[in-house]
């Protein structure tokens, strides 16, 4: 006895290590290995275009939609202004850093200013979900909408710190160590950073105990409460993690295009990220970016591909509308789901096809 | 009104000052100094009279959006698109025809129709499932909103007023005295007081139709208990068809009357989903005096807001929705 325990230290710690690995269910399959690896070497395969227009802006979509999956997933709240702190985070860099709009910017350096667009916009968010949690279920929407869309007419209507419908423009990005880090590589590798630390986040947060908890919220919140949990806590605290992970992927967003106006924080663009999370499938935090992937190769093909079949190139949003509509109508759980679905469709027909030949 | 008063006497108080306050902004002739301090009365009179206008079009909207919310919990993000589709629907009507009236009684069966689809289709097939017809309604917005920009593309339309609707009429309102000694009446235009009076009268018919009707009857008890009445043997998908229609049908209606004293253009559906979201939350989910009430409130802090604090206008608005859902989030008028 006195031998095993003293030999359980030895043995213990690469097995430690190999378990804390295993609890991670990403490291212990082949294929995101390969979606890992091709995403890091994704620079020498895809040019300029590619890297920014399509897979940067995934990557950026994919985590403002993934602090929309964490609250709607793991906390049960379907919040429409996701897209709202991230914008808000982008109008505090062009406020508080530099931009061509002298009279509005602050002209702090980026270190100074980065970090104070994320305090801000997470207390934002954190309010707005205070708010959002005086009501349940339902309510949550319509007042996260509200939220949403008052934002979005406060920025036109607001000239002294918002620069009105014309927005703010040429907004200076990070260059130090002698790196331009808006300059198309480095701006790939640090999206993919951000996307990468926020995906672990909600992966870990999920199962600490503070996500358990807050899954126990979601499906029964009186027995939770009557459990000892402060319910609404739980809630306000997930409404200021997910506004965080937004205001990051906002971050980005003012970095990648350089300007904000209130196009960029419209109820269409809100709504646009709900789409891209129910799309992709709020159960998973894989889901937002599978999505915003979808979303952003439709957004950028859709043109040429309808007018190719001979219809309107213009159509585009018919068709996301569309599109959105079958998913909702057929998979609850998204391109996620169809995939699960079809894939135990495949294991169910293996199985007859194997065992079933008494059958006929 | 009286129990009101023994429950909350210092509420009372305080709201019998405000009117009266209100009473004299509006009855006196102001003295220099109050001129001086906030501008002149005439500018006061307008933006109080387009405030409470405007609130008897988001009535509209909204009074529709709540009866469709609280019978069938379904939270229609599509209204918007409707009032939208209305609006356009009595303009081509008025514009083939020159009949504004015609375009009114068209856009209401139309849009009405298009709701008794939309129920029957796609809502009853997915009944008690809050958060999944929300989604839908969602995507047919997206979808409604694309269709109608193809079909009308992105200009401004505006309906004719009828020729006997043109032009502003005198109130026995004083706004000024001249120095003469005559005092100037405030002028107004017409169409905008008929349509406040039309909201009015519907609105009592709505109240009249659910508190005096079996129908109505039905209506209330399914608000409050859907599955006990359905169990009571009442045909409940009819009532939720009429209920939807009617609803969708109002909509219509408020989109005619939007889109002659304002405009029509894509971006609308959304400016009024937004206004009927907000009185809904001010009023009371469910309720239609709380969404007039709602409306009125809103309607007014946003033609207030406008003239005296232009930039900030908007935040008057959500500011009064913070306030009701930090003191009473289930809404001034509702019951729960």
């Amino acid at each position: 006895m006195s031998l095993l325990q003293g030999a359980h230290p030895q043995t213990s710690q690469p097995a430690k290590l190999r378990a804390a690995l295993l609890a991670w269910p990403e490291f212990n399959k082949p294929a995101v290995w390969l979606v890992a690896v091709i995403l890091l070497i994704m620079p020498f395969i895809a040019n300029g275009f590619f890297l920014i227009e399509i897979f940067a802006t995934t990557l950026i979509l994919g985590t403002v939609a993934l602090s929309l999956m964490f609250l709607a997933g793991y906390g049960g709240m379907v919040s429409l202004m996701q897209l709202t702190v991230a914008g808000f985070a982008a109008y505090m860099v062009a406020v508080f850093g530099m931009s061509a709009n002298t009279n509005i910017s602050l002209g702090w350096p980026w270190w100074l200013a980065t970090p104070m667009a994320l305090i801000l916009a997470t207390a934002f968010g954190t309010l707005g979900g205070a708010l959002a949690v005086r009501t349940e279920g339902i309510y949550t929407i319509m007042i996260t909408l509200a939220i949403g869309a008052a934002f979005y007419y406060f920025t036109n209507q607001n000239w002294p710190i918002f620069g009105g419908h014309t927005g703010i423009n040429t907004i200076a990005t990070p260059r130090f160590w002698g790196i331009d880090w808006r300059s198309d590589i480095p701006f790939y590798y640090v999206t993919l950073g951000v996307a990468a630390f926020c995906y672990f986040a909600v992966q870990y947060v999920s199962r600490a105990p503070f996500g358990l908890a807050l899954q126990g919220v979601r499906d029964n919140p009186r027995r939770m409460a009557a459990l000892g949990f402060n319910v609404n806590a739980h809630r306000v605290a997930a409404y200021a993690f997910a506004a965080f992970i937004a205001a990051l992927g906002g971050i980005l967003q003012v970095w990648n295009y350089r300007q904000i106006s209130p196009g960029s924080v419209s109820v269409g663009a809100c709504i646009d990220i709900l789409i891209i999370a129910v799309v992709g499938g709020i159960t998973r935090p894989i889901g937002p970016f599978i999505g915003a992937f979808i979303f952003v190769i439709l957004r950028t093909f859709a043109l040429d591909l309808l007018v190719k079949f001979g219809l309107d190139g213009n159509r585009f949003r018919l068709l996301i509308g569309l599109g959105f509509l079958a998913i909702v109508f057929w998979s609850s759980d998204g391109v996620i789901g169809l995939w699960e679905r079809w894939r135990r469709g495949a294991a169910a027909v293996d199985k007859r096809a194997g065992g079933g030949h008494g059958h006929g | 009104m009286i129990r009101f008063i023994e429950r909350h006497p210092a509420w009372a108080l305080i709201l019998l000052i405000a009117v009266a306050v209100l009473l004299w902004l509006i009855l006196a002739v102001w003295p220099p100094g109050l001129e001086e301090a906030i501008g002149r009365k005439r500018v006061f009179l307008n933006a109080l009279f387009n405030g409470i206008t405007l609130g008897s079009l988001y009535f509209l909207v909204a009074s529709g959006f709540t009866l469709i919310f609280g019978l069938m919990r379904n939270v229609n993000l599509a209204h918007g698109s409707l009032y939208l589709f209305g609006g356009y629907i009595g303009y081509a009507i008025s514009a083939w025809t020159g009949s504004w009236i015609l375009g009114f009684i068209i856009a209401f069966f139309g849009v009405a129709l298009v709701g008794i689809v939309l129920q029957i289709a796609v809502f009853r097939r997915m009944e008690g499932q809050d958060l999944r017809q929300t989604m839908v309604t969602i995507g047919l917005s997206i979808v409604f909103a694309d269709l109608m920009l193809w079909a009308f593309g992105g200009d401004f339309y505006q309906i004719q007023t009828p020729s006997w609707l043109v032009g502003p009429i005198e109130l026995p309102l004083v706004t000024a005295i001249k120095s003469s000694g005559e005092a100037v009446y405030l002028r107004y235009p017409l169409v905008r007081l008929v349509i406040l009076v039309a909201a009015i009268v519907i609105g009592i018919a709505m109240w009249l139709a659910l508190n005096r009707t079996r129908v109505g009857m039905m209506v209330r008890a399914g608000v409050d208990d859907r599955d006990m009445l359905a169990a009571t043997g009442v045909p409940i998908q009819l009532v939720f068809v009429a209920v939807f229609a009617l609803g969708a049908g109002l909509a219509g209606i408020a989109g005619v009357v939007g889109g002659t004293f304002q405009s029509l253009s894509p971006g609308e559906d959304t400016r009024f989903l937004l206004a009927s979201l907000v009185v809904v939350i001010v009023g009371g989910m469910g309720s239609i005096p709380g969404a007039a009430l709602g409306a009125v409130i809103i309607g007014l802090a946003e033609q207030l807001g406008s003239v005296y604090i232009p930039t900030y206008a908007i935040v008057v608005t959500f500011l009064i929705m913070v306030l009701v859902l930090a003191l009473r989030p289930q809404g001034l008028l509702a019951r729960r």
